[in-house]
C-alpha cells in the first residue's frame, strides 16, 4: 500500500511517502515559513523523486491537530481532497501522536506538547508499546500549571517531546523535579515518516466529506458569545 | 484571443461566507452553481467572523466540488482548467478553497488558474448577455465599491472606488444604527420601498471630475440624526431613515456611474456584487440607463451574491489568455485587479 502522509499543523512541515514498512521518501522543513506557499510543492517533488503517480496513492494520511488553526486547515484541506478525488482512504492521526512516536523506545510515559499561549499547551499523554505508542490521557488544551500538577500522580519517568518544550522546561523541573525527562533536539520534532506508519495502522475515516480539524477550542468569537449568553 | 466556445471550468469560491463550486461551459453557460451559505452561522455574531467561516469552508467543501460535478455530468478528464479565488477576502478563508483547487489540480494534472473576486463579480454578468466593448461596471458590495472601465476581455481599468466605507458596509451599519437584523442591506431595501426618503442626508461628490465614492460622512449624519432624535424622546421612523439613507446611497452611485457611461462612450453598463440585489438601487439605475440609451446588465440576484459560476467566467477569459498558477499559489487578501 502507498501512503501519502502530511503534516502542516505546526512550525515544522512534513511530507513523506512509504510503501508497507519502507519509507520511500520524507520531506522536512522547520523554518517557520508559510505552510500555504511550501506544502504543495513538497507534495508535487517528493511524488516526482519517488515515482509515485497521485493515482498510485492508496491511502493519505494527515496531522488533524492541535496546532496552528490556519496550518492544520491547509493539510486537512489537501488532505480530504486529494483522499476524496482519488478515491484513496484516509487516515486522521493526532498532531500530538505523531509526536510521541519519537519517544517510542522510552521507559515511561510520553508527554508531547505544543505551546497554545496564555501558559496553556496543547497535550496529552502517551505510552509506548510494540513500536508504536498508544494514548493514556486524551489530548487537550489545558494550563500547564494544572497539567502538571495532575502529572504528579503518574509514577513513572515522565519523557516531554516538542519544540516549545524549551519555553516552559524551568517550570516543567520545579514541578516534576527528576522524574521529567527531556529529549534531544531531534527527538522534539515531528516526523512525517512516523506519521505514514501510523497511518498505515489507523483505522480510514468513514465519510471524508467529514473531516475536520481537531482544534480543541471554540473560536474566539463564539466563547465570547457564549460567556455573553450566560451573562444574560 | 481564442473564443471561449467549448471550454470547460470548474470554479471554486471561498472568500467570505460562501463556499461555492461550479462548472461553467463557453464561459456563459451555468452547468452547475453549488453554494453553502453560512449566512445563519455567522448570524448571531452580526457579521462575518473569519475563523469560523474558515471551519465553515473545510467542512464544506469537498462536498460541494463533488456536487459541482455531479450535477454538471462531468469527469475530470472533461475539465480544462479549475480557476480558483486568489483575493481579495479573508486570507484564512481563502486558503481553504485555494489549497482544495490545488489538490485538485495536482491529482489530475489540470491547469491551475487564479481569478481576482472582483473580476468574478463582473463576469457574472455575461450569463445575461455577451460583453460589448467599451463596458463600465459598478460593483458595490460589502467590500467593495468601484467603477471599473473594460476595453476588452480581461482588461481592466479603475476609474472610481470608494476612500472610506464600500457601499455595502455602510448598509450594514445604518442598519445596525436602526438595530435591524443581520444582514442589513436587505432590511434597509425591504423598509424602504414601503415609503419616500423624506429626510435630507448628505451626498458626498468629492472634487468636480472624481469618480471616486465616500460614505463614512453619510454613515456619521444617519448616526447623529437618529442620536438627536433619541434624546430629544422624539425616535424617528426607521422607515424614514432607511428610504432616506438609501436614496442618499444610489443618488451618488448612479449618477457617478452615469457620468462614466458617457466619458467612457460606453456600449454597456455592468452592474455587480452583493448590493445589485438592491431593489431600490436597480430601479433607479435602469431608469437612468434607459435615459441614456446605453444597454444594461445586472445579473439575476442569486448571482449578485459570491457564487462560484462567476469565478469560472472570469477563469474562462484568464485560462484562453494563457493565466496559470503553479503549485506555489498563495491568498492574497488585498489583491489587485490587473490586466490578463
Ligand atoms: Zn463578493
Amino acid at each position: 500500500m502507498n501512503v501519502l502522509a502530511i503534516d502542516s499543523s505546526n512550525v515544522t512541515m512534513g511530507v513523506a511517502i512509504a510503501n508497507e514498512e519502507v519509507t520511500l521518501g520524507e520531506l522536512i522543513t522547520n523554518v517557520k515559513k508559510n505552510h500555504s506557499v511550501k506544502l504543495m510543492p513538497a507534495i508535487e517533488q517528493l511524488m516526482q523523486e519517488t515515482g509515485i503517480d497521485p493515482h498510485d496513492l492508496e491511502r493519505i494520511a494527515v496531522a488533524m491537530g492541535p496546532g496552528s488553526y490556519t496550518g492544520v486547515r491547509i493539510g486537512v484541506t489537501i488532505a480530504k481532497t486529494l483522499a476524496w478525488t482519488l478515491q484513496a482512504e484516509l487516515v486522521a492521526v493526532s498532531s500530538l501522536a505523531i509526536l510521541a512516536q519519537n519517544g517510542r523506545f522510552f521507559e515511561g510515559v510520553i508527554c508531547p506538547l505544543f505551546d497554545a499561549r496564555r501558559g496553556q499547551v496543547y497535550t496529552g499523554l502517551y505510552a509506548p508499546h510494540n513500536n508504536k505508542v498508544t494514548q493514556i490521557k486524551d489530548d487537550r488544551i489545558v494550563l500547564l500549571s494544572e497539567w502538571l500538577q495532575a502529572l504528579r500522580a503518574v509514577d513513572k519517568p515522565i519523557l516531554f517531546l516538542g519544540q516549545d518544550v524549551g519555553l516552559h522546561q524551568a517550570m516543567i523541573r520545579e514541578h516534576l523535579g527528576q522524574q521529567a525527562v527531556f529529549a534531544a533536539a531531534t527527538e522534539n520534532q515531528p516526523r512525517p515518516s512516523e506519521l505514514a506508519w501510523l497511518g498505515m495502522q489507523g483505522e480510514p475515516v468513514e465519510s471524508i466529506h467529514g473531516l475536520v480539524p481537531t482544534y480543541l477550542q471554540l473560536a474566539e468569537a463564539e466563547t465570547k458569545w457564549l460567556a455573553q449568553q450566560e451573562g444574560k | 484571443m481564442k473564443t471561449s466556445e467549448g471550454t470547460i471550468i470548474l470554479g471554486i469560491e471561498t472568500s467570505c461566507d460562501e463556499t461555492a463550486a461550479a462548472v461553467v461551459a463557453d464561459g456563459r453557460r451555468i452547468l452547475s452553481n453549488i453554494v453553502a451559505s453560512q449566512i445563519k452561522s455567522h448570524k448571531r455574531f452580526g457579521g462575518v467572523v473569519p475563523e469560523i467561516a474558515s471551519r465553515h469552508h473545510v467542512e464544506q467543501i469537498t462536498m460541494v466540488c463533488e456536487a459541482a460535478l455531479e450535477e454538471a455530468n462531468m469527469d475530470w478528464q472533461d475539465i480544462d482548467g479549475i480557476a480558483v479565488t486568489e483575493g481579495p477576502g479573508l486570507v484564512g478563508a481563502l486558503l481553504v478553497g485555494i489549497s482544495a483547487a490545488k489538490a485538485l489540480a495536482f491529482a489530475h494534472q489540470i491547469p491551475l488558474i487564479p481569478v481576482h473576486h472582483i473580476a468574478g463579480h463582473i463576469y457574472a454578468n455575461r450569463f445575461s448577455a455577451e460583453f460589448q466593448f467599451p463596458l463600465v461596471a459598478l460593483i458595490v458590495s460589502g467590500g467593495h465599491t468601484e467603477l471599473i472601465q473594460m476595453p476588452g476581455h480581461g482588461q481592466y481599468e479603475l476609474i472610481g472606488e470608494t476612500r472610506d466605507d464600500a457601499a455595502g458596509e455602510a448598509f450594514d451599519k445604518v442598519a445596525r444604527i436602526l438595530g435591524l437584523p443581520y444582514p442589513g442591506g436587505p432590511e434597509i431595501d425591504r423598509l424602504s420601498a414601503e415609503t419616500e426618503p423624506t429626510l435630507s442626508f448628505p451626498r458626498a461628490w468629492l472634487e468636480e471630475g472624481s469618480f471616486d465614492f465616500s460614505f463614512s460622512g453619510l454613515k456619521s449624519a444617519v448616526t447623529n440624526a437618529v442620536h438627536n432624535a433619541e434624546q430629544r424622546g422624539a425616535a424617528l421612523e426607521k422607515a424614514d431613515v432607511a428610504a432616506s439613507f438609501q436614496q442618499s446611497v444610489i443618488d451618488v452611485l448612479v449618477t457617478k456611474t452615469m457620468r462614466a457611461v458617457k466619458e467612457y462612450k460606453a456600449k454597456q453598463l455592468l452592474v455587480a456584487g452583493g448590493v445589485a440585489a438592491n431593489r431600490g438601487l436597480r430601479q433607479a439605475i435602469t431608469q437612468a440607463a434607459q435615459n441614456a440609451g446605453v444597454e444594461l446588465i445586472i445579473p439575476p440576484i442569486h448571482l449578485c451574491t459570491d457564487n462560484a459560476a462567476m469565478i469560472a467566467a472570469a477563469g474562462t477569459i484568464n485560462f484562453l489568455a494563457g493565466e496559470r498558477a503553479a503549485m506555489d499559489l498563495n491568498a492574497h487578501p488585498g489583491l489587485e485587479l490587473i490586466n490578463v
